[in-house]
């Protein structure tokens, strides 16, 4: 491997030949309003993860049943109702002017009206109150009373009373039910204690609505991006540090040490990576109560060591023969000493480099394992897992695969961005041995 | 030349070697087996499959076996779909994801170099700054959600339009191939623009550019025997990685638009366990990446006479 070109001089030596003219930059890259927006970027989701479950206090895997796949919501207070049982008006109050609505909350809708003459029974409807037409015909009664208990939610409601047998229809009625749960169902859904005797309950707001499951998406946007990110960081600092011990190993002892390793390395390259990704992944098993973060770490590992043994290999074979390497051991200093302060700072720019590249990599095939149900076990989530339950409801609710997606792509972007950046930098001002 | 291509053909085959040796032991380390299932078994009748399937043979023994069989080109039973051979489920479906596959790189190349080319043509114009805005959303997008998003794109296309103007997925008819291979090719496409965009900005203040455009070269000419000839080479390097980025990208395409392709059964296998298919598809596709390494390998030198001069001299 001939090193034709060698950009290392220090800068005390004056413009040597072989340094490449490079015209003055007047703007630094690392500078470019397009990487401070990628750092502010990377600041603000690392923040979101983080600072972010502090500030939002909702667990991510309650589910509000009331709320199933909903879009965003102000928080609100339900009233628990103990009272849901068969009802009659009282008898005092048996001839109403008109139709009452004697209780109208989201469990029951108490209806009263004065008994018409010549009408034998009645039919009750139930319609949208933004809509035309009577809508649902909800029962046919010989009394003056009826209590709806069927499906109600929190929009307005007009409630028609109809002659059955002639159709005619008699009276109308616009409602809208105030929120209430059943002392059994809040109990149910852990809101109140047991025998507990409150009133009010508070839903809390969601302001990116709910899942198909009924939980928070703002909560678990925070928890899958804390597993995400921490994937996205943690696995490529394992593989690149393995790596790099690796590849220098292999580049400090040369000789037949060197191209065992090599040959070793071709071949974990050779390995198709998603397909040995899923099988390690499965090969490490998740035990009862893991989250499977582990499993994939370490797949990960075994798998993506290789690319950064290779550059390191490189990098310190060159540097080796380098002039400054040789004459320093020339001048007695040792090993390590020639390892720690000559070559790491030659080869660390690189390593940062690589390692920036790597993290979105590592974000994306996190992604794409707990896409196909091979990643993080729940309830541990992540963005792709997040995305896996979206995909299910994209028809009906975009929002829950988009939400998920834009996190994964912005995170993305703004590595690439910066790992772009690093590299210009980098290969400008230090000037890294090419070989 | 020759000696090249025998070099590269066995390092090939000692790599298929490798990787049907990590398959076979990776699967074996895991824990449980396909056997164990939530039917109770007797000791008796498993006793008796573990012999039909060799399970109960010393690890070593059913190592050699499944290499033997291996050169033999036999992969053997599938433990769950019962006396399907893994050989035909390859056969059977590993067209249908050959197909998509090859449809998704021909528009990766054929768009990539398209949009590169463009871009370079136009540099620091619209067009260029369009191209490379579309490069930068297609790599940062993953492509699970732009396969979802298409999705949605059809649904509301076929809404507007009020009759099925393009199936959202399924498998059978050319109309079903062309989406899901756009989908799969779209980020290697990305990829690959931004490589040639480089290539031909290079090519395009190349000495040999300006000499030909003197000589009175011009148009179509032009660019196919003088520009894109220098300037796709690196795209041809990367021809390899990016069909094995396909051919497993397909996997999650295929899921989505419901494709009955090798990928979507390999997911299957693995969450089943189903140890010959695991192996069978692993250490097949394994073979078929390195095969398609080795011919890019050897095609590059075909495209470039200066590499093969290079060759010969080292």
């Amino acid at each position: 491997m001939a090193i034709s070109v060698f950009r290392f001089a220090p800068k005390t030596w004056g413009a040597a030949d072989d340094v490449e003219a490079v015209a003055p930059l007047p703007l630094p890259p690392m500078a470019s309003p397009m990487v401070v927006l990628s750092a502010l970027m990377v600041l603000c989701l690392l923040l979101f993860v983080t600072v972010g479950p502090l500030l939002w206090q909702q667990s991510p895997s309650q589910q509000w049943l009331s709320q199933i796949s909903d879009g965003a919501s102000s928080a609100y207070s339900v009233r628990i109702v103990s009272d849901n049982g068969d009802w009659r008006p009282s008898a005092k109050s048996d001839s109403p002017r008109g139709l009452t609505i004697h209780t109208a909350n989201t469990e029951y809708v108490r209806l009263h009206w004065p008994k018409l003459a010549g009408v034998e029974r009645y039919r009750i409807y139930r319609g949208d109150a933004n809509k035309p037409g009577l809508g649902l015909a909800m029962a046919e009664t010989g009394d003056n009373y009826y209590q709806d208990r069927l499906q109600l939610s929190r929009e307005v409601y007009r409630y028609t009373i109809a002659d059955a047998e002639t159709g005619l229809l008699l009276l109308a009625r616009e409602v809208r039910p105030e929120p209430a749960m059943s002392a059994f169902e809040a109990q149910l859904q852990g809101l109140i204690p047991l025998g507990g005797n409150e009133e009010w309950v508070d839903i809390p707001a969601h302001p990116l609505g709910t899942d198909a499951l009924g939980r928070d998406i703002l909560a678990r946007l925070m928890a899958g991006g804390r597993t995400s990110l921490f994937v996205g960081v943690v696995a490529p600092l394992l593989y690149i540090s393995f790596g790099c011990v690796f590849g220098a190993i292999a580049g400090l002892m040369g000789g037949w040490v060197d191209q065992l390793a090599m040959r070793f390395v071709d071949f974990v390259v050779a390995l198709p990576f998603l397909l040995f990704m899923i099988l390690f992944r499965v090969a490490f098993g998740i035990g009862p109560g893991e989250n499977g973060i582990m499993p994939l770490i370490v797949a990960m590992l075994v798998l993506s060591w290789p690319g950064s043994a290779r550059l390191i290999r490189g990098q310190v074979l060159a540097l080796r023969s380098q002039p400054f390497v040789e004459a320093s051991r020339i001048a007695g200093v040792g090993t390590s000493r020639i390892i720690l302060r000559h070559m790491l700072p030659n080869v660390l720019p690189m390593i940062l480099v690589a390692f920036s590249f790597a993290i979105p990599q590592a974000i994306f095939t996190e992604a794409f394992l707990s896409f196909i149900g091979m990643g993080v076990s729940p309830p541990t989530t992540s963005w792709g897992a997040l995305c896996n339950d979206g995909i299910k409801t994209l028809l009906s609710h975009p929002r829950q695969l988009l939400l998920p997606a834009l996190l994964i792509s912005m995170s993305v972007l703004a590595f690439n961005i910066l790992g772009d950046a690093l590299r210009d930098a980098t290969d400008r001002r230090s000037g890294v041995v090419r070989a | 030349m020759l000696s090249f291509i025998a070099k590269r053909l066995l390092s090939g085959v000692i790599t298929i070697w490798f990787i049907a040796t990590a398959t076979f032991f990776a699967m074996h380390a895991v824990p449980g087996d396909p056997l164990t299932q939530e039917k109770a078994m007797t000791p008796a009748v498993r006793a008796q499959l573990e012999a039909r399937y060799g399970l109960d043979k010393p690890l070593f023994d059913q190592y050699r076996l499944f290499l033997g069989n291996m050169l033999k080109g036999d992969f053997g039973i599938s433990f769950t779909q019962e006396n399907r051979r893994v050989n035909d489920i390859i056969r059977e479906h590993f067209p249908i994801s050959a197909i998509l596959g090859i449809a998704a790189v021909l528009i990766a190349l054929v768009g990539g170099i398209a949009a590169g080319s463009v871009a370079a043509y136009c540099r620091n114009r619209w067009p260029d700054r369009l191209v490379m805005v579309a490069v930068i959303a297609a790599i940062s997008v993953p492509g699970f959600v732009i396969a979802g998003l298409a999705q949605l794109v059809i649904v509301a296309m076929n809404n507007a339009a009020g009759k099925t103007l393009l199936p959202v997925a399924g498998w059978g008819s050319v109309s079903q191939i062309w989406v899901p291979a756009l989908v799969l090719g779209l980020g290697t496409m990305a990829y690959l623009s931004r490589i040639m965009r480089a290539s031909m900005l290079e090519v395009l203040s190349a000495d040999f550019n300006v000499a030909a455009k003197a000589k009175g070269v011009h148009g179509w000419r032009l660019f196919f025997h003088h520009q894109l000839r220098n300037a796709v080479l690196p795209v041809v390097t990367e021809l390899g990685p990016t069909i094995a980025a396909i051919t497993t990208g397909g996997f999650v395409v295929e899921l989505i638009f419901a494709i009955p392709g090798l990928g979507r059964y390999f997911v299957q296998a693995v969450q089943q366990l189903d140890y010959t298919v695991i192996m069978g598809t692993t250490v097949f596709y394994g073979a078929f990446l390195v095969l398609v390494v080795v011919l890019v390998d050897i095609s590059y030198g075909l495209i470039d006479p200066r590499i093969r001069l290079h060759r010969g001299r080292s």
